[in-house]
């Protein structure tokens, strides 16, 4: 247990955390403004990643599968928004949760149906191969640090676009009185669509860039998302900041808890049972840490309506 | 029996109307199929009808949640797999002849199910409590996430916890038993659940209409006028939510049981969909609609599944037009729109 270890995994938790925001900051934005539970973003998740896969193979290039993942990812988001989604913004949660459920279904189903259920593999484009040198790590792959870096180029436009542009403005007026708005004059349906369609994109990216680093596959969407919703939770639901801290958070929880949880066991009981127990306990960190921040701030840490 | 879905009206008993008629169809079709399937000595039809009964079950629990006390949750899967694994581990104990705990006091596994169902409650029913006293702290969409979350962590513990199977799941080898009773049988088998679920049935109409359910679908409609009126609601609700949780978890040792096998799948986020599932194909709050909600389910799966291996794809076009076109259920369809607040 050195000090370089502790930090490759700080990093590796950072990276984790940050593409858990890019899907998190999606789900948080259409909560926000549309006020929709949408099950369905990690199926935008897998769209990303599937229209990569095949736009790479296609193409032999990496970058346009990027462009592709991110564009499917979009087209299937306002394609969704303006046949289902639209019809959900007036209706309670429950109808919401169970209409995007239905729409995993069909999303899986359909991806299985085209692709079959044999994983895709995804390769690493040439530039990004190796490994850099970073401070205390000798060698850490330059992948994962393009992950990060991606991802905190996206946290920083979509800052931009939010609190800079004509767009975002509008985008926030909406968020806080939807008939306000439309009575301005704003084509608030188009908006909503563009917003939806914005926060698929995101998922699209999260999606084809962690495809590249494991395998591209059905369902492969779902545990991201549901560990989106305990990063929009903590952060507080509709709020980027939250969801930007609450990813980082749940990162490094996770990352490190899995490594490290074993060996402090190991002081208090034998090796065997250490690494059973500390695997068990480790999978479940991040939602006992879940229940402890909502215990003591019900509406998480940055809650965007107070 | 009607359900009130405005909570003060007691549960007065049958009503001739739609969709007393329709409840009173539907449970003797799913009595009778099994009778006249096992005289001809077609035990798989048998055991569709058990596992049909066995999800109306895990929906009735749900409905009650939902319909009753508006908790929309979103991890019942957590409570059918508590229940699932506890039949699991007693028998597994049982079969093996160990002990299950022999610290501060030795607890043997066994294989009398009332034992396991009394077991397999109270355990469904301390999860909830723990889990509902933290998730009913919030309200709406983070209800809906949280217990989502909660059903996930317990997932992931089974997932990763080696003794009883771990990813593998674990068999139950032989068939828990009810004194002399052969539950091995599928017709007995069938008639206990058939019997459960008119139990959970029962239960949960006489809940609704008693003082207790009359606060809960209070606390479904308005909390603030609950407490206004001198009742606290955060209590109320979480005893709703636990009582939810019990009858779901029974479903989960039935289930089991019927499998021979529990593993985590009995815990996945897809579980909780599909009781949810349950509940508005046949419509929310509708007292017999989980078993409408279960029928269809599992005869999609089951006649669709042979025709073509993709008929999760028609499975869900068919939930996405039943909950924007067809909004109270296939209930809704037949008797009309409920009197909703």
């Amino acid at each position: 247990m050195t000090a370089a270890l502790i930090f490759e995994q700080i990093i590796n938790g950072l990276q984790f955390g940050l593409t858990l925001f890019l899907m998190a900051a999606g789900l948080t934005l259409v909560f926000g403004v549309m006020g929709l539970i949408n099950l369905a973003h990690g199926s935008l998740y897998m769209v990303g990643a599937f229209c990569c896969a095949w736009v790479t193979q296609q193409t032999g290039s990496f970058w346009l599968g990027l462009g592709g993942g991110v564009i499917g990812a979009a087209a299937a988001g306002a394609l969704i928004e303006a046949l289902v989604i639209r019809r959900l913004y007036d209706r309670d949660h429950l109808d919401q949760v169970l209409a995007t459920f239905a729409l995993i279904l069909i999303f899986s189903e359909g991806t299985r149906m085209v692709f079959g259920s044999m994983p895709l593999y995804l390769n690493i484009p040439n530039a990004l191969t190796g490994t850099v040198a970073l401070p205390g790590v000798e060698a850490y792959p330059l992948y994962r640090l393009f992950i990060i870096l991606a991802a905190i180029a996206v946290a920083l436009l979509l800052y931009a676009l939010i609190s800079k542009t004509r767009l975002g403005m509008r985008i926030r007026a909406g968020e806080s009185d939807r008939e306000m708005i439309a009575a301005l004059g704003v084509d608030i349906k188009t908006l909503y669509t563009i917003v939806f369609a914005l926060g698929a994109a995101i998922a699209g990216l999260s999606g084809a860039l962690v495809g590249a680093l494991r395998s591209v596959q059905v369902g492969m969407g779902e545990p991201v998302l549901i560990l989106a919703f305990v990063v929009i939770v903590i952060g507080g639901i509709g709020s980027i900041k939250g969801a930007l801290i609450g990813s980082i958070l749940i990162g490094l929880v996770d990352t490190l808890g899995r490594i490290f949880l074993p060996v402090i066991l190991k002081f208090f009981m034998e090796n065997s049972s250490a690494n059973s127990v500390g695997a068990a306990l480790s999978s479940m960190l991040i939602y006992l840490m879940m229940a402890g921040i909502l215990a003591v701030k019900p509406k998480g840490l940055f809650n965007a309506s107070n | 029996m009607q359900v009130t879905d405005t909570a003060p009206k007691p549960v007065t008993g049958f009503k001739f109307n739609r969709e007393g008629a329709t409840n009173v169809a539907v449970m003797a079709v799913l009595l009778a199929l099994p009778l006249w399937a096992s005289s001809v000595g077609e035990d798989y039809y048998v055991n569709l009808a058990s596992l049909i009964t066995i999800f109306a079950i895990a929906g009735v629990g749900l409905n009650f949640a939902i319909g009753q006390g508006g908790m929309v949750s979103f991890g019942h899967a957590a409570f059918f797999g508590i229940g699932g694994y506890t039949a699991g581990i007693a028998a597994f104990h049982s079969f093996e002849e160990t002990l299950f705990m022999s610290v501060p006091f030795a607890i043997s596994g066994t294989n009398q199910m009332l034992i396991i169902w009394v077991v397999a409650m109270a355990l469904c029913g301390l999860a909830a409590l723990a889990i509902g006293a933290i998730s009913l702290r919030t309200e709406g969409v983070y209800f809906i996430m949280i217990t989502l979350a909660f059903a996930q962590m317990i997932y992931y513990f089974a997932i990763s916890w080696p003794t009883y199977g771990g990813e593998d799941g674990l068999s139950i080898y032989l068939r828990n038993q009810i004194g002399a009773v052969d539950t091995d049988h599928a017709l007995t088998f069938f008639l206990i659940c058939f019997g459960l679920l008119l139990a959970a049935i029962f239960v949960s109409a006489r809940l609704s209409g008693s003082r207790f359910g009359a606060a809960l679908g209070t606390a479904r409609m308005n909390e603030t006028r609950l407490a206004t009126s001198g009742i606290n609601p955060f209590p109320i609700k979480l005893t709703g939510f636990i009582i939810s949780a019990m009858i779901t978890g029974l479903a989960g040792a039935l289930f089991a049981e019927l499998n021979g096998f529990v593993g985590p799948s009995m815990l996945s986020w897809h579980r909780s969909g599909e009781i949810m599932v349950f509940v508005i194909l046949g419509g929310v709050g509708r007292l017999y609609g989980p078993v409408i909600g279960a029928s269809l389910f599992v005869l999609l799966e089951t006649y669709i599944g042979e025709w073509t291996e993709h008929w999760q794809l028609l499975l869900g076009f068919a939930l996405l037009g039943v909950v924007l076109f067809a909004r109270g259920g296939v209930m809704g369809l037949i008797a009309g729109r409920a009197r909703h607040d």
